[in-house]
């Protein structure tokens, strides 16, 4: 017992604050590819590194026109990138706090003309990259196996305001893992150390779904976890909120295109805020539910 | 090893169709399809040899036939050993070696579901990978299964193994769990407190990792590989990297080899404090859980710092290490694993002294060693029980060979046991990561790759922190990835749970699960 005293004064107070907007990383973390526009020359080289649909070029010959995207929620933060650019143009500065409630937020487009593009020797065409899907914004869900389990009423109106300040003071997360590969759950989890110590919010993980206010999913949404995954969402008592937690749950990250995943959790039930990151840091996923809640503003 | 080739064509004959060094360390050899019982067991029981896996590959487009490959190792040889056998033509049986060596169940069942080929004489040909709402005779590994199409949910049934008599109740758990893990169902059949049977099914996570690897660029690769297991990245990166550098007969700088051995025990030493964390949190001892689980954040920390990625990820790259260690980095290093080992030190010696903690892990979830050895059991699990195996001492790979460090055994088999050897391995981890840093050469960290040479195959070892991890890789015509398997050491050691509960009490399965702690998502790839 005395030695348990005397530990614990030791180490003191460990937890640190967090600030959303103010918090800053660790030293020496990677975090989101930034793209300097000015020195981006729209050749497409790092299009053929990523290895997701993260980066992209969309090439207009009638109007002359190339675009180049990235989206964050496909991004895995690989920073395979970075060295392939010859202009110096991507960049990795920590950024984390990118959780959004649409998708479209979470893609940056950068327009270029596409015969300047050309006179740059290290252009490659659109022809001769990895064929990729472009994005198309945010999805329907409906398109889900199991949409019929939904009733209309948790398709529809949302009383997403009235969610908001219902749940101001104290929230409860049930996680649901529906095909991670564990790496998001190692971050959750993270959260409920001393360090992040999550419950200083009011925020509690549950047990059930039917104590829930909000899901908490990460993943890809694999084929054999989707029934589950819906059933248990149905459970949640409405109003209800849902954050797809990394990559992998916003558009189904690395495993896009496999035959055994649904790729993404919005195609299978509604999605309130898209939180990127593979994993993203326990700063960013409680940045994530902050958004949800509405308690700070998104970013533009 | 020639010698066994010998020895097997003595024995049977024309039967053994030929022999091959496919790498410096790996001898394949192509036996026929009827003696590959016979053979595995004469391999086993006369040659002592060790069964490690078995996996299917579709070589239609190039031979005109699947292939089954089993592999072997020899205890004390670095060797290993593959047979393997062709599946030809209209047959597409093979004879199932899980009635002799029951770890080949699940491997065999594995290749059921995914190549349509069928293992004759299986004693559960139940479906394992694929559920029930999988349609029949649709199997994604073959090469002609269209990646991209929906693949239509039908009816189907899966029927669980049922315990019967008085006051015998089934309690069914998942897939959905309560805490935040990762997706699994468990079936318990139970008479009061005490657990008769459990069965477990998995797959939940099935992602055809191994799919779609195939056809991609090695970068690509290692970024999928970082991902089977996220908190085992670095072992399933580093076992990849090595299949792929083996299989162009390459070496990569001496330095990137201590370098791996830096990020591979710094993943070894978070993996294993933060199960010690999760067994003493599910005996409700809040004070050790959150020492450790601050002690695991200071470790993440450390990484982040070193390699931009609180996981260590894309450190571990064909050809080498990324980035290189400064010498500020260094001292930095050996400062905090200093603090670290010193904070981790005193919180043991509380926990080890707390009546409460001992009573619920002493005696609890036994795993005889000779169901470890039966089963295919690898790592702390194994080790806890009495099998004294580490691949990095036996078959060793990056610098471990230059390094000394100690593999702890113990004989109990119970949760105790498997925690004292977590502990345990900790220490040498940082005593392991101390040694690689400062007796590290001077010298590049990466070299310049090559292409892959078309139609070779390689095998890639770790023992990642939860035990042997294997990948293998083949090129087709063209020098791109036709075949990659992936075994993780989780597919080994998830059958052993169902032995390791028997006559426990069901609310002892949560501090068993996690003195155990598999992977679901390294199980069902
Ligand atoms: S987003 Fe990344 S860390 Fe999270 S589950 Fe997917 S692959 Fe793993």
């Amino acid at each position: 017992m005395f030695r348990i005293l005397k530990k614990n004064i030791q180490v003191g107070n460990a937890t640190a604050s967090f600030e959303p907007h103010h918090s800053s990383a660790s030293q020496g973390f990677l975090g989101a590819p930034e793209i300097e526009a000015a020195k981006c020359t729209g050749c497409g080289l790092c299009v053929k590194s990523c290895p997701t649909d993260a980066l992209q070029v969309c090439d207009d010959q009638t109007k002359d026109e190339r675009k180049l995207f990235l989206s964050y929620g496909d991004c895995i933060f690989c920073s395979l990138c970075e060295p392939i650019c010859p202009h110096d143009a991507v960049s990795f500065l920590g950024k984390f706090e990118l959780a959004s409630e649409s998708k479209e937020k979470l893609t940056l487009s950068f327009p270029f003309c596409l015969s300047e593009c050309k006179k740059d020797p290290a252009f490659t065409s659109q022809a001769s990259l990895p064929v990729k899907t472009l994005p198309t914004g945010s999805q329907s869900f409906s398109q889900g196996n199991f949409a019929p389990l939904l009733s209309m009423d948790e398709i529809g109106s949302r009383l997403k305001d009235k969610v908001k300040t219902l749940f101001g003071r104290s929230l409860h997360i049930r996680e649901v893992d529906a095909g991670s590969c564990n790496g998001c759950e190692l971050e959750i989890t993270n959260l409920s150390n001393p360090i992040y110590d999550v419950e200083r919010f009011g925020i509690h993980f549950v047990a059930s779904p039917r104590h829930a206010d909000m899901l908490l999913v990460t993943g890809p949404v694999t084929r054999q976890m989707e029934l589950a995954l819906v059933k248990t969402y149905a459970a949640v008592a409405a109003p209800k909120l849902v954050l797809a937690c990394g990559s992998c749950a916003i558009g189904g990250g690395v495993f896009n295109g496999s035959y055994a995943v649904v790729g993404g959790v919005d195609r299978s039930i509604p999605v309130d805020v898209y939180l990127p990151g593979c994993p993203p840091r326990p700063e960013a996923i409680l940045y994530g539910i902050f958004l949800a809640l509405g308690t700070v503003a998104s970013k533009k | 090893m020639k010698r066994v080739v010998e020895v097997l064509k003595e024995k049977f004959g024309n039967r053994i169709q030929g022999s091959h060094q496919e790498t410096v360390r790996e001898l394949q050899i192509k036996i026929a399809k009827e003696v590959v019982i016979p053979a595995a067991r004469f391999l086993v029981e006369t040659l002592e040899m060790r069964f490690l896996f078995l996996f299917g590959s579709d070589a239609r487009n190039i031979s005109g036939c699947f292939h089954l490959h089993y592999v072997f190792s020899y205890h004390h040889v670095d060797q290993f050993i593959i047979l393997i056998v062709e599946v030809r033509g209209e047959d597409l049986t093979f004879p199932s070696l899980a009635p002799y060596l029951p770890q080949a169940n699940w491997q065999e069942r594995e290749i059921q579901d995914l190549f349509g080929l069928i293992a004759k004489g299986h004693p559960d040909p139940r479906r394992l990978v694929l559920h029930e709402d999988w349609p029949e005779g649709l199997y994604p590994f073959r090469k002609d299964f269209i990646q991209n199409k929906k693949v239509p949910r039908v009816n189907g049934e899966y029927v669980f193994d049922r315990v019967e008599g008085d006051g015998v109740f089934e309690i069914p758990v998942g897939p959905v769990h309560a805490g935040i893990i990762e997706p699994g169902h468990f079936r318990f059949s139970s008479a009061g407190e005490s657990i008769l049977k459990l069965e477990i099914r998995h797959f939940y996570t099935h992602k055809g990792t191994e799919k779609l690897g195939e056809g991609k660029d090695s970068s690509h690769l290692l970024c999928l590989a970082e991902r089977i297991s996220g908190d085992n990245s670095v072992a399933h990166a580093t076992a990849a990297a090595q299949a792929l550098e083996t299989l162009c007969g390459f070496q990569i700088p001496p330095r990137a080899q201590f370098l791996r051995v830096v990020l591979l025990e710094l993943e070894r030493i978070y993996n294993h404090l933060a199960d010690v964390g999760g067994v003493v949190l599910d005996v409700a001892f809040g004070f050790g859980a959150a020492q450790l689980a601050r002690v695991k954040e200071q470790l993440m920390r450390l990484n982040e710092r070193l390699t931009g990625s609180r996981l260590l990820r894309g450190m571990i790259v064909f050809g080498g290490v990324r980035n290189d260690i400064s010498d500020l980095d260094k001292k930095y290093l050996i400062q905090e694993i200093g603090k670290i080992k010193v904070d981790f030190d005193q919180t043991i010696q509380i926990l080890w002294n707390v009546s409460s903690l001992m009573d619920r892990i002493q005696k609890t979830g036994i795993i005889k060693k000779e169901i470890v050895e039966a089963l295919g059991g690898t790592g702390p699990i194994a080790r806890a029980s009495g099998v004294d195996r580490d691949f990095r001492r036996d078959h060793p790979y990056a610098a471990y060979q230059e390094l000394l460090f100690m593999v702890p055994v113990f004989r109990e088999g119970d949760v105790e046991s498997r925690i004292k050897v977590k502990m345990q391995e900790v220490y040498e981890s940082f005593k392991l990561i101390y040694e690689a840093v400062t007796g590290m050469p001077e010298g590049i960290s990466i070299v310049e790759t090559v292409p892959l040479k078309p139609l070779r195959s390689a095998l890639g070892y770790v023992e990642s922190p939860r035990g042997e991890c294997f990948h293998w890789i083949a090129t087709d015509r063209d020098g791109r990835i036709a075949r990659w398997k992936i075994q993780s050491p989780s597919f080994a050691n998830w059958p052993l749970i169902e032995y390791a509960v028997l006559e426990n009490i069901v609310p002892d399965f949560p501090v068993i699960n996690k003195s155990m702690n598999l992977s679901y998502s390294g199980n069902d790839r």
